[in-house]
């Protein structure tokens, strides 16, 4: 087995192995946006999740830039993601110098992103579609047929991860659940303004250094955040990178 | 799509007369017109806590809310202290197991199913909206999207409700804005709770009073407190624009 087959199977005991009942889906859902981009070489990769009232919301994403949040969130109304999770379908190879007609908005915001060409792949389980991964490349490039079979696989074995729960109460959990990060992504939205505010630094900056605050300490990120936001932890403990 | 759905649902509240105070009320009456439920109430929480009923549509409903209270245990308990929907769906069943002195006493009041639903905006907790059946059953999907958006107007009706004070009165009912769910207004209220030294809430509504009163979308005047033209300064006490 080659180094990238290696760290592709590592990859998904990872997920697998992350998909038990009380897990945290936004911890969850960024760590699967981070591994596209190693895996699959794209620069940004976007996970946006129905609301469970009829719309998209961005959960989780690779980098964070101003112009890559905008970009993600006009696709409440517009763009590939939106029309891979109405469709079901997967929408690949996307020239964004040939796109403007059929998503004006969104390519002139990918264009301004600094974007050559995107992907969206549907999160999706016996015709029930609940997302949609998106994925950029800086350069017009193309995927190949294997490197968008990945992606693919990818985003299935977090769907079949959300929903292989069948039972009654079990949906009810995921539901539950759901709604929890969804929730949980705006207390992490709240908790960088303030965090922002408090150390004087960039909305980017204060992310990242709640993240890695995370990962060092093993804590969920929405822990971090409720930590922010209730003044429990110091500014001066979420350090850089 | 939902906001529509949702600024529908406030259109349909804050008619003709309707004071403000009559507004939670409306709300779950209307809950009960539009989803297949019982009856529903609505609890307020600020800062300090848990804050009591505003209103309920009937007996039941009520009861639902005092439990709360009086045993301190029940699905709107779990919702509020987690920020979580509770869904139970066969109280019956689910109920003395994982809440018994709750469940003794809704049982008792004919509640069957209880579905708790936090109204929040990320840290920003301002109450419940708790809807119940007097029969076992789930809500399906569609039912679920339709509560979420009543949840969601229910939590624009309590933020207009405490933006009283700070507002002079500009906006009438019928005119409840609901919240724009965008990163920039949550990360710009963030920033304003750490200037002003105030809580999230107090923050968001300091917020939507600025945007009101320079008469722009909540979301350029977020924009601006987060590029820093415009911050709340608390001596003097207000918003300062940067030259």
């Amino acid at each position: 087995m080659d180094g990238g087959t290696r760290r592709l199977a590592q990859v998904f005991v990872e997920l697998a192995d992350t998909l038990v009942e009380d897990f945290d889906v936004l911890d969850f859902l960024q760590m699967l946006t981070e591994r596209c981009v190693e895996l699959l070489q794209a620069d940004a990769a976007g996970l946006m999740l129905a609301d469970q009232r009829g719309g998209l919301q961005l959960m989780a994403s690779s980098v964070e830039r101003a112009r890559l949040l905008e970009l993600f969130e006009l696709q409440h109304e517009e763009g590939p993601c939106l029309d891979s999770y109405a469709t079901g379908a997967a929408i690949t190879n996307i020239d964004l110098t040939e796109s403007r007609e059929r998503w004006p908005r969104f390519t002139a915001a990918a264009e301004a992103a600094g974007f050559g060409a995107t992907h969206a792949l549907p999160m999706r389980l016996r015709g029930q579609v609940i997302g949609a991964l998106n994925l950029f490349t800086d350069r017009p490039v193309r995927l190949g047929a294997d490197d968008l079979a990945v992606g693919q696989a990818m985003a299935d074995v977090a769907t079949i991860g959300l929903l292989q729960k069948r039972t009654l109460r079990e949906q009810t959990i995921l539901s539950e659940q759901l709604q929890s990060a969804l929730n949980s992504r705006v207390l992490v939205e709240q908790a960088k303004g303030m965090l922002a505010s408090r150390a004087s630094i960039s909305v980017a900056e204060a992310f990242t250094r709640m993240r890695s605050h995370a990962r060092r300490n093993g804590l969920a990120l929405t822990t971090v955040a409720s930590s922010v936001v209730d003044g429990s932890i110091d500014a001066r403990a979420l350090t850089g990178a | 799509m939902a906001p529509l759905r949702v600024a529908e649902i406030l259109a349909g509240i804050a008619t003709g007369t309707a004071q403000d105070s009559d507004l939670p009320q409306r709300l779950v009456d209307a809950c009960t017109r539009g989803l297949p439920v019982t009856g529903a109430s609505m609890a307020l929480m600020t800062d300090a806590g848990p804050a009591g009923t505003v209103a309920a549509t009937d007996g039941p409903a009520a009861t639902m809310e005092e439990l709360q209270f009086t045993v301190g245990e029940g699905p709107c308990v779990d919702s509020s202290r987690t920020g979580r929907p509770v869904l139970a769906p066969d109280l019956a069943h689910t109920g003395p197991g994982r809440w018994p002195g709750f469940s003794a006493g809704a049982l008792d009041a004919g509640i069957r199913a209880v579905f708790a639903l936090p109204l929040q905006v990320g840290a920003v907790r301002v109450g419940a909206l708790d809807l119940y059946r007097d029969m076992a059953g789930a809500l399906s999907p569609e039912e679920l999207v339709d509560a979420l958006s009543f949840a969601d107007a229910a939590t624009a009706i309590l933020l207009h409700l405490l933006g009283q004070q700070d507002r002079n009165d500009g906006s009438a009912p019928g005119t409840i804005p609901v919240l724009e769910d965008r990163a920039e207004v949550h990360q710009a209220s963030g920033m304003v709770a750490e200037q002003a030294g105030v809580s999230l809430g107090q923050a968001l509504v300091l917020l939507r009073a600025r945007a009101y009163a320079a008469e722009q979308p909540i979301i350029e005047a977020s924009r601006e407190v987060l590029a820093g033209v415009v911050h709340f300064s608390s001596d003097p006490d207000g918003w300062i624009r940067d030259p």
